[in-house]
């Protein structure tokens, strides 16, 4: 008994010294992940010295809930987009001979462009397709209204401007997995009878499959999250959920309004905590045969 | 009206192993000449083990044979039947890869399964077939397995297993065993032997390791340069080399100082039979290490500079009077009494030797 005990101790000692490198690690994590998503959950239920759940209440109220239905819908079309397009480019620099100019051409391309969010990219897109953007009033000669009934600073201008980004991301992010299949794998299954589309269909793709997927939640996360590309360009009107808190952050007119910030906050982090969810159970179910 | 039972219809895909032809193949990477006329013939049923240095062509070779490169010029039959225009896929060959190939996200079963699957056979055929054939590589408790969970030399069964269940015209092993250790290569290399001579099928063997391709080949095809340098089963190949390049290739050799008259070289004082393609004059003869004995001598014009144990044989490096260099292979028991420095007289048995010009050995 007492010799198991002081095993179990050695054995602790032994993990705390291997986890001692891990350190500022840690301490990143509890000062800039765990502290704020506590005070966030805190904050939600009990402010000013009241607990009470009709800040949570108040995310079923149709204003909420068609912004969290705004933003889903959102970041799922643009995740979807996205990786579609996104895996379809992957494949062709991956094609490509690793030397060719034009590949590392477009993979600079593509970790610029990945990070080319926020107001710098709303900006572009007004001046370019906006009401006085220099394409619009190119092509309004030709009597063409490109800029329409102010599409861009709508949900589907929001799709598009996301969709910019979310394309080089899903390059970056799913090149990695393309690259990773073996050119025996292919050779194998030519040499046993397969024909391209066979290789694709039954090795390929079940091969990229969680690849693809987990990718995608990767991109809708990274949609949802976003905020300061909707913040430059969509100002008023119907908000997406990031959009929401600024509004419910800054608005003095509604009392107990910052509370309701914090339950807004929750209700993301719920959010990608299921995406999170998703993804874990995706690795898990292929983590026998990818090492 | 009755069929004789050794008469084989079309139908039949076990048939017998195949003849294959390889004629007059070239194959060039800008550059680089990777086959440089490659002329070969397996016999129907024969392995043969194609042995030769890294970057002889002996990959390019093998995957011209297999549809997965094509040919610059010349062409590939088998059968008799002309397959220069046939696509990989419609080939019937079974390949084993040097680097790992299973499929990762398929167990053992569907893996050997997949090419049956591919020729629509239904599930209970091909499992059954595939079952058969990992019984045949001893890996039938494994079958539900991932690759990710066998060893190495498991994958590698796997791999021969799934490439035979289609029921090959011709196998193609390419360096199979590279990537395994020592033990597991000699273990796997006589497995694979036995599975080839029970399903019969002609198999082309490309291996750098010479002893593994004397182990297992019927015939040894030694190349350079992306040439056939000789064909010859393994025990004529050893003895009787075809040219230096052969003789340096296989076997351990020494070059000891020769002088050639009338069909005879005197190396070492005796006199002895030379191989065709030999020099007429002086030059160098290949005299293998087991051809050489080693008597304690103090008068002798040799001497040990060190002795080398290896088990049930001993490896014994001298010098001789002018200072070249042998090794001669001798049992341990022989061995016993011998040790560095000491003065030695050296013998030859008087098997032919090739007799090469000392220039082109570099001496
Ligand atoms: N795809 C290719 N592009 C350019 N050169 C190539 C290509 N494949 C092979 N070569 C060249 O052709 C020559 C023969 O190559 P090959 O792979 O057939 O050699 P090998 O005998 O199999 O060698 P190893 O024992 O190293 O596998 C080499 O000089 C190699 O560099
Ligand atoms: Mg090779």
């Amino acid at each position: 008994m007492a010799e198991a005990a002081a095993g179990r101790g050695r054995r602790a000692g032994a993990r705390l010294r291997e986890g001692a490198p891990l350190l500022p690690f840690f301490a990143y994590l509890v000062i800039f992940l765990v502290i704020p998503t506590v005070a966030v959950l805190v904050g939600s239920v009990y402010l000013d010295g009241s607990f009470s759940f009709g800040r949570i209440h108040e995310l079923f109220s149709s204003t909420a809930l068609a912004a969290l239905w705004k933003s889903v819908l959102l970041s799922a079309s643009t995740a979807v987009v996205g990786a579609v397009l996104g895996a379809v480019l992957a494949w062709l620099v991956a094609s490509s001979p690793p030397t060719s100019v034009l590949r590392r051409m477009m993979l600079s391309l593509c970790s610029v462009l990945a990070q080319f969010g926020g107001v710098a990219l709303a900006f572009a897109f007004v001046a370019t397709v906006g009401s006085t953007g220099v394409l619009t009033l190119w092509v309004a000669h030709l009597g063409v209204d490109l800029a329409g009934s102010g599409w861009l600073y709508t949900l589907t201008g929001l799709v598009l401007v996301y969709t910019y980004f979310q394309i080089p991301l899903m390059v970056i992010v799913f090149l990695p997995a393309l690259e990773g299949l073996k050119a025996q794998w292919r050779e194998a299954a030519v040499s046993l009878g397969a024909t391209g589309w066979q290789y694709w269909r039954q090795v390929a793709v079940p091969l990229l499959t969680p690849a693809f997927l987990g990718s995608m939640l990767l991109l809708f996360a990274n949609a949802f999250a976003a905020y300061a590309t909707a913040a430059a360009l969509v100002s008023i009107g119907s908000p997406i959920v990031p959009l929401l808190i600024r509004q419910a952050l800054t608005s003095e007119v509604v009392l107990g309004q910052s509370g309701f910030a914090y339950a807004l906050a929750l209700e993301m982090i719920v959010v990608v905590a299921v995406v999170m969810v998703a993804y874990t159970l995706l690795v898990r179910r292929t983590s026998r045969w990818l090492r | 009206m009755s069929q004789r039972p050794t008469e084989r219809t079309p139908s039949d895909r076990s048939r017998p192993g195949v003849s294959v032809e390889l004629t007059d193949l070239t194959r060039t990477y800008g550059q680089v000449n990777a086959l440089d006329g490659l002329t070969l013939r397996l016999e129907p049923g024969e392995l043969v083990a194609l042995l030769g240095p890294s970057g002889c062509g002996k990959t390019t070779a093998l995957r011209i044979l297999a549809g997965l490169d094509e040919a610059t010029s010349g062409t590939v039959a088998v059968d008799g039947q002309d397959l220069t225009s046939v696509p990989a896929n419609k080939r019937d060959m079974g390949m084993v890869f040097q680097a790992y190939s299973l499929f990762p996200h398929l167990t053992v079963l569907d893996n050997v399964a997949f090419g049956l699957k591919l020729r629509g056979d239904d599930r209970t055929n091909r499992h059954l077939r595939a079952a058969e054939m990992l019984e045949l590589v001893g890996l039938s408790e494994h079958s539900e397995k991932y690759a990710s969970q066998l060893s190495g030399g498991q994958q590698q069964r796997v791999a021969l297993a799934r490439a035979l269940a289609i029921r090959p015209r011709v196998l193609l092993l390419d360096e199979p065993l590279s990537a395994l250790d020592a033990k597991v290569r000699v273990q796997l290399r006589e497995e694979i032997r036995r599975v080839q001579l029970e399903v019969g099928t002609t198999t082309l063997f490309v291996t750098h390791d010479q002893e593994e391709a004397l182990a297992v080949a019927d015939r040894v095809g030694v190349m350079s340069h992306g040439r056939l340098e000789q064909i010859a089963a393994p025990a004529e190949l050893y003895a009787h080399p075809a040219t230096p390049f052969v003789a340096e290739f296989v076997g351990l050799n020494n070059k000891v100082p020769a002088v050639v008259s009338a069909g005879k070289a005197e190396v070492l004082g005796v006199q002895v039979p030379t191989l065709v393609g030999s020099v007429e004059d002086a030059g160098l003869a290949m005299v293998r290490p087991e051809s050489l004995s080693v008597r304690a001598d103090s008068e002798g014009t040799a001497s040990i500079t060190s002795v080398a144990f290896l088990g049930p044989i001993s490896r014994v490096h001298c010098t001789l009077a002018d200072q070249t260099p042998v090794i001669a292979q001798l049992t341990s028991s022989q061995a016993r009494d011998l040790a560095p420095g000491q003065r030695v007289s050296l013998e030859v048995e008087p098997a032919p030797v090739l007799v090469v010009p000392a220039a082109t050995m570099g001496a």
